[in-house]
C-alpha cells in the first residue's frame, strides 16, 4: 500500500462562492452565506436560516447549457458545476485517456423535484421526465455524462452526513488498488423541503446562525453544496509531469452502534475512525497540523467530537481546530467534499480558517477552536464527517507525499 | 493478494427463499405486474423493541443479514456494507406525503430518521455492536455490485477477514404507481412464467433482501470464489460481446471454459435486447439462466442472481425453473454473470466453484 | 383526568408502535423512560409532538420533555395545566 494518492483539481459551489476562489475568498474574509430561504416556499421561513448556492435552476442550466427538457435535479445541476471545476482545475483534456470513474454522494438525490410534483406527476404529464431521476445515482448519472465519462466505473455513496469523505475514501482506495487511474470524487446535495422538515422534527435546527463548539449553540443551519476532487496515481501524475495540490494521506470510516441518530457520549466512532485514519497514513496525533471538525453546532455532536478529539490528541496536545460550519451551513452528503476543498486550500495557503459565530467556552471541556483567521504553516490537515446510523468519517490530507 | 470466497446466504424475495434448505423447490407463480417479497417471521430474528420502527425494507435487511451471519457461524464481522437503489422507500414516501398533506406541520421524526438510505447498515452495526466499516451504495441496478467490489478489494489486501455484503429494496405504493405512469412497470398483468417471453415494454417490479458473507478465509462450507467484478456506467449493446469477451480473458477464460451464465432479463423488450447480445452471440451454446422471472425487477435484484449462481454452485444443479434455454451441464464450474437495468449499469461477476 | 390517561396510553401505544403492548400493560406511574417502558430520545420527539397536535402545547426544548414525560401521571397533570385544546 505505498501508492500515493495525488490530487490534482477541485471544484465546488456553495453558500458562499461558485467556485474555488469564491470560497476561498470568503473563508479569509469570515464572510457567511447563511440568511434566510429564498429559493424554497416553506412555513418555517422565519424560524430558521439556511446557506443557500445563490444560482436559481435556470441559471444553473443556462451554465450547463442544458435544453429546457432536461431532467437535471437541483443536485445534479450543482454537482455537474463543481465536477466540471475540478476537471478543468486538473488540466483534464482527454477524461478517457486513462482509467477514470466517479465516485459521488448525495443524501437528497431528486427529491427536490419529487417534493415539488408529487401529485401532480399522478394528473399531469408535464414534469414526468423527473420521476426516474429522483433515485440517488441519478445525480452521479448525470455528471458523469457531463464529464464524458462512459463506460468507467461510476457509483454513488449515502451514508448520510460522512457520505462526501467517504467518496473520497472509496476513490483513494481504487487508486490504491489499482482499479483505477483518476477519480473524481465528492458530493452533492441540494437544499429540499423533506430535509428541512426532517432536521425540524429532530428539533436540531438553530433559529439563528449556528455557532459550533459553543455553550449555547442551538443547532445547525442546513445547507447545500458541491465540490468534487480529481485524485490521480502515481503514474498519471509522472506521465503527465502533473501539478499537485495535495495527497490522501490517511481516511477512516467506524460505526458508533450506538444510536440510530445520535453520536455516543464520549465519541467511540469518531475516535476509532481518527484513529484509522493515522494508522493508515502511519502519522501520530502529533502529526496532525489543523483538524476541520465536523462542528455542526448540535448539542450533541460538538460535544461528542470534542470528547473524541480529547481522547485522541490528548488535551494539551490538539492542533488548532474548527468548524466551517458557520460559512456554508451543514451541507450533508456535501460535507465532507466541501470540507475537503477547505482542507486543501488551508495546506496550500499555510493559513487556519476561523470557527464563526463562537463566544462562550463550552463547560464540559477546556478545548477552544481557532477563532481568528491564522497563517500557519501546514502539512497535514485532518477532516472529521459523521452521520446519522452511527456512520464516523476521517480523511486526512498532506502537502507532501 | 488473497482469494474471496462467499461463505453464506441469504435471501428474502417473493419466493419462498428464506430456507435455505430449499432450492426453488416450490414456486409460487405470480400473475401481478407487482410481486411482494414473501417474509420470514421477523420476531425471530428481531427483538420488537428494535423491530416497531423498521419498514419492511429494513427488516427484511437485517433478517437476511442475521441469516446470513447465522449460515456462516459468525457473531460478528469486519465490515457491513449495503447497497439500496432506492432507499427506504416507505418510509420516504410516508414523510414526503405527510409533508405535503399536513402542509409541513405536525410532522414526527421516526419516518425521517428512517428513510435515510444507510438506515439498515446502521442498524444492523446497533445490532451486531459493530463498530467497523460501514458503507451504502445507492447506484441504480449497481449497488449491490458497488458494495460487492468494495468487499472485494478490502479481503484481497487482507484489511478484512469476514465482510457482511447484501442488497435491499422494498417496493413503496407511490413509486409504483409513478412507475406504471412511465411504463417502467408493465400496463397488462403477466404470470411469472411468461415474463421472459414477454413482447411488451416495462416489467414486473419487486423486492427483496440478498444478503452473503464474504470471507477470504474458505471454509468447508463456502459457496464459491469470487473471481472478478467489474462495473460500467453505460455500454452500447452492440459492444456488449467483445466487452464480455475481454472481461473473460482478463482472467484467463474462454466462452468454453463458462458453464452458466446467470443473466437480468426482466421481460421488458426495450432493453432485454442486451441480453439477447449474448444469449445469440458468444453464449448461443452456453446453458443460460434468468431469475427475475420469479422474483421482480429491483435495483437490487441482481444480488439474487447470485444467490442463485451460489447455490448452482453448491448442489450442482439447476432448477427447470431457471433455464432460459435447453442446453444442459454436468458439472458446474465457472458461472459468468450479467445485468443492467434499462441500459445503464452494467456489471459482470465470475465465480469459481471451491 | 382518568379519561385523558386512557386517552394518552391508547395513544403512545399507537404512535410509537408498541405492537406487543395494552393499555393495562401501562401503570400511571411507571417510569416511561429508563427502566419502565424503556422508551428513547426518538419517542420524546414524537411525543412532543402529540403534545402540539393533540393539546396545542408547544415544547421548543426537547429538555423540558424530561420532566414532563416522566410517567402517565405527570403527563396527564401537565396536560391538563397546560392545553390549549
Amino acid at each position: 500500500m505505498s501508492k500515493g494518492v495525488a490530487i490534482t483539481g477541485m471544484g465546488i459551489i456553495s453558500a458562499i462562492g461558485n467556485n474555488v476562489a469564491e470560497n476561498f475568498q470568503s473563508l479569509v474574509e469570515a464572510r457567511k452565506g447563511i440568511s434566510r430561504i429564498s429559493k424554497i416556499d416553506t412555513i418555517h421561513k422565519d424560524d430558521i436560516m439556511v446557506g443557500e448556492i445563490a444560482y436559481s435552476n435556470l441559471e444553473l442550466e443556462e451554465l450547463l447549457g442544458l435544453t429546457p427538457e432536461n431532467n437535471y435535479s437541483r443536485t445534479g445541476l450543482i454537482g455537474a458545476i463543481a465536477a466540471k471545476e475540478a476537471i478543468k482545475n486538473a488540466g483534464i483534456k482527454d477524461i478517457n485517456k486513462y482509467l477514470t470513474g466517479i465516485v459521488s454522494a448525495t443524501s437528497v438525490g431528486g427529491m427536490d423535484m419529487t417534493e415539488q410534483h408529487y401529485y401532480e406527476y399522478l394528473e399531469s404529464d408535464t414534469n414526468r421526465r423527473y420521476i426516474a431521476s429522483h433515485h440517488a445515482g441519478d445525480s452521479t448519472q448525470k455528471i458523469a455524462e457531463q464529464l464524458g465519462i462512459d463506460k468507467g466505473l461510476v457509483t454513488t455513496i449515502s451514508t448520510a452526513c460522512s457520505s462526501g469523505a467517504n467518496a473520497i475514501m472509496l476513490g483513494a482506495r481504487l487508486i490504491k488498488s489499482g482499479q483505477l487511474d483518476r477519480v473524481i470524487v465528492g458530493g452533492s446535495d441540494c437544499m429540499s423541503k423533506f430535509t428541512i422538515n426532517g432536521f425540524k422534527t429532530l428539533m436540531i435546527l438553530s433559529d439563528t446562525y449556528n455557532t459550533p463548539f459553543d455553550e449555547n449553540r442551538k443547532g445547525l443551519n442546513l445547507g447545500e453544496a458541491a465540490a468534487f476532487l480529481v485524485l490521480e496515481s502515481d503514474t498519471v501524475i509522472k506521465a503527465e509531469n502533473k501539478t499537485v495540490l495535495g495527497y490522501v494521506k490517511g481516511y477512516g470510516n467506524a460505526n458508533d452502534a450506538f444510536h440510530q441518530t445520535a453520536s455516543s457520549d464520549h465519541g467511540d466512532g469518531a475516535t476509532l475512525a481518527m484513529e484509522k485514519a493515522l494508522k493508515i497514513a502511519d502519522f501520530s496525533a502529533k502529526d496532525i497540523d489543523y483538524i476541520n471538525a465536523h462542528g455542526t453546532a448540535t448539542g450533541n455532536n460538538d460535544l461528542s467530537e470534542g470528547r473524541a478529539i480529547i481522547r485522541v490528541f490528548g488535551e494539551e496536545n490538539i492542533p488548532e481546530f474548527s468548524s466551517t460550519k458557520a460559512y456554508t451551513g451543514h451541507t450533508l452528503a456535501a460535507a465532507g467534499a466541501i470540507e475537503a476543498v477547505y482542507s486543501i486550500l488551508a495546506l496550500q495557503n499555510n493559513v487556519i480558517f476561523p470557527n464563526l459565530n463562537f463566544k462562550t467556552q463550552m463547560k464540559e471541556f477546556n478545548i477552544t477552536p481557532q477563532l481568528k483567521l491564522k497563517e500557519k504553516t501546514l502539512k497535514t490537515v485532518m477532516s472529521n464527517s459523521f452521520g446519522f446510523g452511527g456512520n464516523c468519517s476521517t480523511v486526512i490530507f498532506s502537502k507532501e507525499q | 493478494m488473497k482469494k474471496v470466497y462467499i461463505n453464506s446466504i441469504s435471501s428474502i424475495t417473493a419466493q419462498k427463499t428464506f430456507d435455505n434448505s430449499e432450492f426453488l423447490d416450490k414456486l409460487i407463480i405470480h400473475e401481478n405486474q407487482v410481486v411482494f417479497a414473501v417474509e420470514p417471521n421477523y420476531k425471530d430474528y428481531i427483538p420488537p423493541a428494535a423491530a416497531r420502527r423498521m419498514a419492511k425494507g429494513i427488516k427484511m435487511g437485517v433478517v437476511a443479514s442475521k441469516m446470513a451471519l447465522q449460515e456462516a457461524n459468525l457473531e460478528q464481522v469486519d465490515a457491513i456494507i449495503t447497497g439500496t437503489g432506492m432507499g427506504c422507500l416507505r418510509d420516504s414516501e410516508k414523510f414526503l406525503s405527510a409533508i405535503i398533506d399536513n402542509n409541513e406541520q405536525f410532522l414526527t421524526p421516526t419516518s425521517f430518521i428512517q428513510s435515510t438510505h444507510n438506515t439498515v447498515g446502521g442498524q444492523v452495526a446497533l445490532e451486531l455492536q459493530c463498530k467497523g466499516y460501514n458503507f451504502t451504495y445507492v447506484h441504480g441496478s449497481n449497488s449491490f455490485e458497488s458494495g460487492l467490489l468494495d468487499a472485494k478489494m478490502q479481503l484481497e489486501l487482507d484489511e478484512a477477514q469476514n465482510i457482511l455484503v447484501g442488497g435491499v429494496d422494498e417496493l413503496g405504493d407511490h413509486t409504483t404507481k409513478l412507475n406504471k405512469i412511465i411504463h417502467h412497470i408493465k400496463d397488462e398483468k403477466i404470470s411469472s412464467m411468461e415474463i421472459l417471453n414477454s413482447k411488451t415494454k416495462g416489467t414486473v417490479f419487486g423486492e427483496g433482501a440478498n444478503f452473503f458473507v464474504l470471507s477470504n478465509k474458505k471454509q468447508a462450507f463456502s459457496y464459491a470464489e469470487i473471481l472478478s467484478v467489474k462495473l460500467f456506467n453505460t455500454l452500447d449493446h452492440t459492444e456488449l460481446n467483445e466487452i464480455a469477451l475481454s472481461f473473460l480473458n482478463d482472467n484467463h477464460l474462454s466462452v468454453e471454459d463458462i458453464d452458466t451464465v446467470v443473466l437480468g432479463n426482466n421481460g421488458d423488450v426495450e432493453f432485454d435486447s442486451h441480453y439477447y447480445q449474448l444469449t445469440s452471440g458468444i453464449f448461443k451454446n452456453t446453458q443460460q439462466v434468468c431469475y427475475k422471472h420469479l422474483i421482480g425487477e429491483f435495483n437490487t435484484a441482481s444480488p439474487f442472481g447470485l444467490w442463485v449462481a451460489s447455490k448452482i454452485l453448491k448442489n450442482q444443479t439447476v432448477p427447470g425453473a431457471l433455464k432460459k434455454n435447453d442446453l444442459a451441464t454436468s458439472s458446474f464450474k465457472y458461472i459468468l454473470l450479467y445485468n443492467m437495468y434499462r441500459g445503464e449499469n452494467h456489471s459482470f461477476i465470475l465465480l469459481k466453484s471451491c | 383526568m382518568e379519561a385523558l390517561k386512557q386517552e394518552l396510553k391508547e395513544n403512545i401505544i399507537e404512535q410509537l408502535n408498541l405492537e406487543d403492548m395494552s393499555v393495562e400493560d401501562i401503570a400511571d406511574d411507571d417510569m416511561l423512560f429508563g427502566d419502565g417502558l424503556a422508551l428513547d430520545s426518538i419517542d420524546a420527539l414524537e411525543l412532543i409532538v402529540m403534545l402540539d397536535k393533540n393539546y396545542g402545547i408547544k415544547l421548543t426544548d426537547p429538555k423540558e420533555g424530561r420532566t414532563i414525560f416522566e410517567s402517565i401521571n405527570t403527563m396527564a397533570a401537565y396536560i391538563t395545566e397546560h392545553r390549549s385544546k
